[in-house]
């Protein structure tokens, strides 16, 4: 008995410890219902133990002697009744109260610990979000937030039965003392027994997990790559693929199945081995006038029912490793610090456009790459400016610098000749609107989408998806500005997306638009009619706009021409192309391609 | 087109019927199964008879207890407790096999039905359920049949067997003890519906919680920009809030239905100990059979606290298993004539397009009265507005689907004809995004053509004057592309696709050309790669830039699902039309004064 007990390894050991501390931690946060649920448990397990107690009692008080002497004692009856119905009931209340109150402490703790996690990933900076990945974030809060807390569901019935074997080992000795010895035997066999068998389940069903993860991977990225499968006439070799891992998977899972088919009857039969034991034992201390039967009725009875809820605690442990995994990964975001720091200035509202000043910028990437040097130009209010350089030359940062979803490490971004890190929290997006090169759309309808919860009269969300060019299709669609849209509503083209958000932006009326190749999803005719649009409606907006597209740069007043993170150049589109023969390169390339002899 | 849906429901049996059918593994050898799952359940009743026994014959024997004829009982029980114990093991273990490896099976028949289904082309919205159709649908299959099939199996084996046993002792007791469980019996259904509907409004609120959640992490820069975190946190609150209370709710009916066994089991020993005294009075029945009865009601308790559970599984395994099941039932619209079809010789092909109408089932046309031949050798492209109509026509011509009226045929053979091996050997399709498998470029590679070379594929990136392209990456043909490919910019996966597809050697091209993502110079190299990969054959490119166009040896042009225009770019532009507007709108953008 004592060896698998040894060979619980030190780490296994420290799970457990780090298990139950993850435990404390969710008994601190929620003593009232923890205390309400294992109140119910102990209730459950005291009345289990009772009903034992009522059996034994009835047979020797009521049963036999009825039986004996042919005569029935009908207060006795009247006692079985309500001895009987009340623990019942009681016991009813007991399960109601530990499984409710389980329940709604799991969930509880989930719900503190997503807003918790959800409100971190506001809090914290986008130079922090681009560390991280996205799968990893959203597992954060989805299923780590979930591993951490699935111990409380079988919390409540292992403290109960634990308190009912102490119970029920009490009430043994006190029945006979030999008979209780005989029975306690099976205990500790049993809940060995249990913890050998978590231990060859569990990595078992780690794997098994892992393989079904795999197995989806497979599927998603052939049915994404379908067209590829398909116009090559790959499907045996994918279904090869597929029909690999599902082997791997039903080979694991019959291999836990076959570990669970032993452990499952062994479990059912050591009570029952116990029982037979005590009916021996039993037998001849009635004989030798020791005990009474109903003892050992009582006692048989209780080994029945007490060993089957020892697997509550095989239950609970088996949980502790994933959970400690995951309240760790989850600890580490809430741990993290990082917090955008703010001023407290605001800058003066006005018609006007903004005056946007760059002075000598630097930005690094975390492992140290330059991504900015030096960057330096001014927009004066009212102008556009085009940033043009080939891919990985920096513009998409150049335009999160302007945003301030992250600050340069060097030089300042000023607006209105404050410096960005000055301005108060959320004073900068009353002036300055980023269209994002790739759109991100709420759960939310189209009105929600663009307006953003801001008080907007619908004639403006018009306007604004008029001058997107974005009127058209949400006329369309079934239910117009109350249409839902995002990952669980009506799902639009990227271009729709694209127009969308910049109607976001434009309702705003921002004194700084800044498009980061925001319309690159776009038809170019649409492109175009959206490009006109732009110049009528926010004449007066000053605008930076990052773009490929000659037309796009037509729009400019002058262009900053971006090369390896540092300014090679800025001035007028015609100076531009006139003496930098790299810029010409760029957005000439059109245009050297080798023409047909029927060009026009 | 569309899959089996809820509102055409096969009946249970009939879909538990089908799916036994297309994994056979599940029937195989059932018949010993269940003689184990029997022979296994006879073990639950060992303990109470034995008590019986020995109350009645050991402790009560005449001269008193008798210890030899306790050792004998509790003997034999040991023996058919460890019997039974083994007869357990053996059902447990042939159900997980003979149910995994069925299921094993449906999945890779499923998977593979799913790339004959032109859902997955058409409707990439889909895509998500119909990986879970293979996966999550599957496994809730496989739940039920093992865990609910063991405990089915057991515990109406249970109930029936402890049933007899008391009818043997008594008859009267037996229906006492039924009086006070058939209730409970009854109203298993009942909660099971309560149950099912609270678990649904608990995943659709998971649903929404999950895309709520995930706003400030994919939409971080947007949430930022706009300082709408106060928003975006109360819209994440309310939906953990809606989800925590669907759970609570849930839960609270579970926990309730639970109970009900125990009361039920009071109940039962109340009236088993009272009816039983006054049996026993008139000498119909011993004190030890009363008791055993004790121990019978408890076999009673499990089956019933559980039923709603294995209910709310069955049902739930029923429907993934009809989901699975729709998939393959779907008949492929494209079907593959196979052997006795007419394989394509290796030339460069004609294209005619015979009074080709296309439309989506229930929708209007897409296309119209097409009538259109390309001559071998000759590089077409298709423009047209957006909707237009243009991708139809390169689905058509590589039989992505077929045409709802009219023929298109390839050397004067009907495409319908063509097997897929020779089909897809002659003709490749080059789609819009060049998708790549998370494996190396060299494995990508080779989906062109299974048995290439290296040196195959350095010719072919040679050919394609791609050399020094491959060369700026650190690992050449080793180098990992990532998910989707994207540890490769957009231009470089379309550079990837056409090696994929120069190595395949068709012998006609289908290019959907877009670079919008695309920086201009790595625009060109495409363009570059393009036209190696377009000499000796015939070529239709869907052109979504009219440069393309200019390069054409024919231009067709389609508007509203027709063909309004075709010759050669300088002549089109001459006549105007839709093709000059189209131009002029293109030139307006390209040009500056």
């Amino acid at each position: 008995m004592s060896a698998p007990t040894s060979s619980l390894s030190s780490a296994h050991r420290g799970t457990l410890r780090d298990g139950f501390r993850v435990l404390g931690v969710a008994i601190r946060r929620e003593p009232g219902i923890f205390t309400l649920s294992t109140l119910g448990s102990l209730l459950f397990g005291a009345l289990t133990v009772a009903d034992a107690w009522v059996l034994g009692w009835s047979t020797d008080h009521v049963v036999l002697p009825a039986f004996d002497t042919g005569d029935v004692w009908p207060g006795g009856l009247l006692v079985i009744v309500a001895l009987f119905v009340g623990v019942a009931l009681l016991r009813a209340v007991g399960i109601v109260a530990r499984r409710l109150g389980a329940g709604v402490m799991q969930y509880r703790m989930q719900a503190h610990y997503r807003r918790d996690v959800t409100r971190q990933y506001l809090r914290l900076p986008m130079s922090w979000h681009q560390r991280h990945p996205t799968g990893q974030l959203l597992s954060n809060a989805n299923s780590d937030v979930e591993a951490a807390w699935a111990p409380i569901a079988p919390l409540p019935m292992a403290v109960g039965t634990v308190a009912m074997m102490v119970i029920a080992i009490g009430q043994m000795l006190f029945t006979d003392l030999v008979l209780a010895v005989v029975g306690l035997l099976v205990f500790p066999v049993v809940i060995v027994v249990n913890i050998v068998f978590q231990r060859l389940q569990s990595p078992l069903m780690t794997r098994a997990q892992a393989l079904r993860a795999e197995l989806s991977e497979v599927a998603h990225e052939s049915f994404d790559g379908a067209l590829v499968v398909k116009s090559l006439g790959r499907e045996a070799e994918e279904t090869d693929r597929f029909a690999r891992k599902a082997q791997q998977l039903r080979d694991v899972n019959v291999q836990a199945g076959r570990i669970r088919a032993a452990f499952d009857p062994l479990l059912e039969a050591l009570p029952s081995i116990g029982v037979l034991l005590v009916l021996i034992v039993g037998v001849v201390r009635v004989r030798d006038g020791l005990t009474d039967p109903g003892n050992v009725v009582t006692i048989g009875y209780l080994l029945t029912i007490v060993a089957f809820p020892i697997r509550s605690l095989g239950w609970l442990v088996g949980e502790f490793p994933r959970s400690v995994v995951g309240f760790g990964r989850v600890q580490k975001v809430l741990d993290a610090t990082g917090e955008m720091a703010y001023g407290d200035r605001r800058l003066s509202p006005s018609g006007e456009g903004a005056r946007l000043d760059v002075r000598r910028v630097a930005y690094r990437y975390d492992g140290g790459q330059d991504l900015l040097t030096d960057v330096t130009f001014e927009v004066e209010p009212g102008r556009t400016v085009a940033v043009v350089g080939a891919t990985a030359s920096g513009k998409s940062t150049l335009t999160s610098l302007l945003m301030r979803l992250v600050d340069p490490d060097d030089g300042r971004v000023l607006l209105d000749g404050t410096d960005l890190r000055d301005l108060a929290a959320g004073a900068l997006a009353e002036h300055v609107a980023l269209v994002p090169q790739q759109a991100f759309l709420f759960d939310d309808s189209v009105r929600g989408n663009v307006t953003l919860g801001a008080d907007v009269p619908d004639e403006e969300v018009w306007a604004a998806l008029r001058t997107a060019q974005a009127d058209g299709f949400v006329a369309a669609l079934a239910n117009g500005l109350d249409t839902t849209l995002g990952e669980r509503g009506t799902s639009l083209s990227g271009g729709q997306r694209q127009r969308l958000s910049l109607a976001r932006a434009l309702v705003r009326h921002p004194r700084l638009l800044v498009m980061d190749d925001a319309t690159s999803a776009v038809d170019p005719e649409v492109e175009a009619r959206i490009l006109a649009a732009l110049r009528t409606g926010t004449a007066s907006g000053t605008v930076v706009v990052v773009a490929y597209r000659k037309a796009t740069i037509a729009l400019a007043d002058s262009v900053v021409f971006l090369q390896d993170g540092h300014v090679d150049d800025q001035g007028t589109h015609a100076e531009l192309l006139a003496r930098n023969p790299a810029y010409a390169d760029l957005v000439n390339a059109y245009e050297q391609e080798p023409q047909p002899e029927a060009a026009p | 087109m569309s899959l089996q849906t809820a509102g055409e429901e096969t009946p249970a049996l009939r879909t538990i019927r089908r799916g036994v059918e297309l994994s056979p593994e599940l029937k195989q050898g059932i018949g010993l199964t269940l003689f184990f799952a029997v022979l296994a359940t006879i073990g639950r009743i060992v303990v109470p008879v034995s008590v019986q026994q020995v109350l009645d014959k050991g402790v009560a024997a005449p001269g008193g207890p008798d210890v030899r004829f306790t050792v004998g009982v509790t003997a034999i029980a040991a023996v058919a407790i460890v019997v039974t114990g083994l007869a357990s093991y053996k059902m447990t273990y042939r159900l997980f096999s003979s149910a995994e490896t069925g299921l094993a099976t449906l999945r890779t028949k499923a998977f593979r039905h799913v790339h004959d289904l032109p859902l997955l082309t058409q409707n990439t919205e889909r895509r998500g359920a119909l990986v879970s159709r293979v996966t999550s649908d599957v496994d809730q299959v496989s739940q039920f049949l093992i865990f609910g099939g063991i405990i089915s199996i057991v515990s109406v084996g249970q109930v029936a067997i402890a049933t007899v046993v008391m009818a043997i002792y008594s008859w009267q007791l037996t229906i006492v003890v039924w009086v006070c469980f058939l209730p409970l019996f009854l109203s298993l259904r009942f909660f099971q519906r309560r149950l099912s509907a609270a678990y649904g409004i608990v995943r659709q609120q998971v649903g929404v919680m999950l895309s709520k959640i995930s706003e400030p992490v994919v939409g971080a820069a947007t949430v930022r920009s706009y300082a709408i975190e106060e928003r975006t946190q109360d819209r994440i609150d309310t939906a953990i809030d809606r989800y925590k209370e669907a759970s609570t709710r849930a839960q609270g009916l579970t926990a309730f239905s639970f109970s009900l066994g125990g009361v039920s089991a009071g109940l039962a020993n109340a009236g088993v100990l009272v009816f039983g005294v006054l049996l026993g009075v008139d000498d119909q029945i011993t004190a030890g059979k009363v008791l055993a009865f004790a121990f019978l009601v408890s076999l009673f308790v499990g089956p019933v606290q559980i039923g709603t559970q294995v209910l709310t599984d069955a049902q739930n395994a029923i429907a993934g298993w009809r989901r699975v099941i729709g998939i393959l039932d779907t008949p492929a619209d494209v079907v593959d004539p196979g052997a006795s079809g007419t394989p394509l010789p290796h030339r460069s092909v004609r294209i005619s397009f015979e009074d080709i109408t296309f439309a989506y089932p229930g929708g209007p046309s897409v296309l119209r009265d097409i009538d259109l031949v390309i001559e071998p050798n000759t590089r077409v492209a298709v423009v047209g507005e957006t909707g237009s109509g243009k991708t139809t026509l390169a689905k058509l011509l590589t039989r992505l689907m077929d045409p709802s009226e009219g023929v298109v045929r390839l050397d004067g053979v009907d495409l319908r004809e063509v097997p897929f091996t020779s089909l897809r050997e002659r003709v490749v399709l080059v789609p819009q995004e060049g998708f790549l498998f998370d494996a190396t470029l060299r494995a990508n590679a080779l989906y062109g053509k299974l048995d290439a070379t290296d040196d195959d594929i350095l010719r072919a990136v040679g050919e394609l004057g791609l050399a020094d392209w491959l060369d700026t990456l650190p690992r050449g043909l080793d180098t990992r592309v990532g998910q989707r490919g994207e540890s490769l910019s957009a231009g470089e996966r379309q550079l990837v696709a056409l090696v994929r597809a120069h190595l395949a050697d068709p012998d006609l091209l289908v290019l959907d050309e877009a670079t919008s993502a695309v920086d201009p110079a790595l625009e060109m190299r495409i363009g570059r790669a393009l036209e190696q990969l377009q000499r000796g054959r015939t070529s239709v490119t869907i052109a979504h830039r009219l440069s393309t166009a200019e390069n054409a040896d024919e231009v067709v042009v389609v508007d509203q699902g027709r063909i309004v225009q075709r010759g050669p770019h300088a002549r089109l532009v001459a006549e105007g039309g839709v093709y000059g507007r189209l131009h002029a709108s293109w030139v307006a953008q390209q040009s500056l004064r």
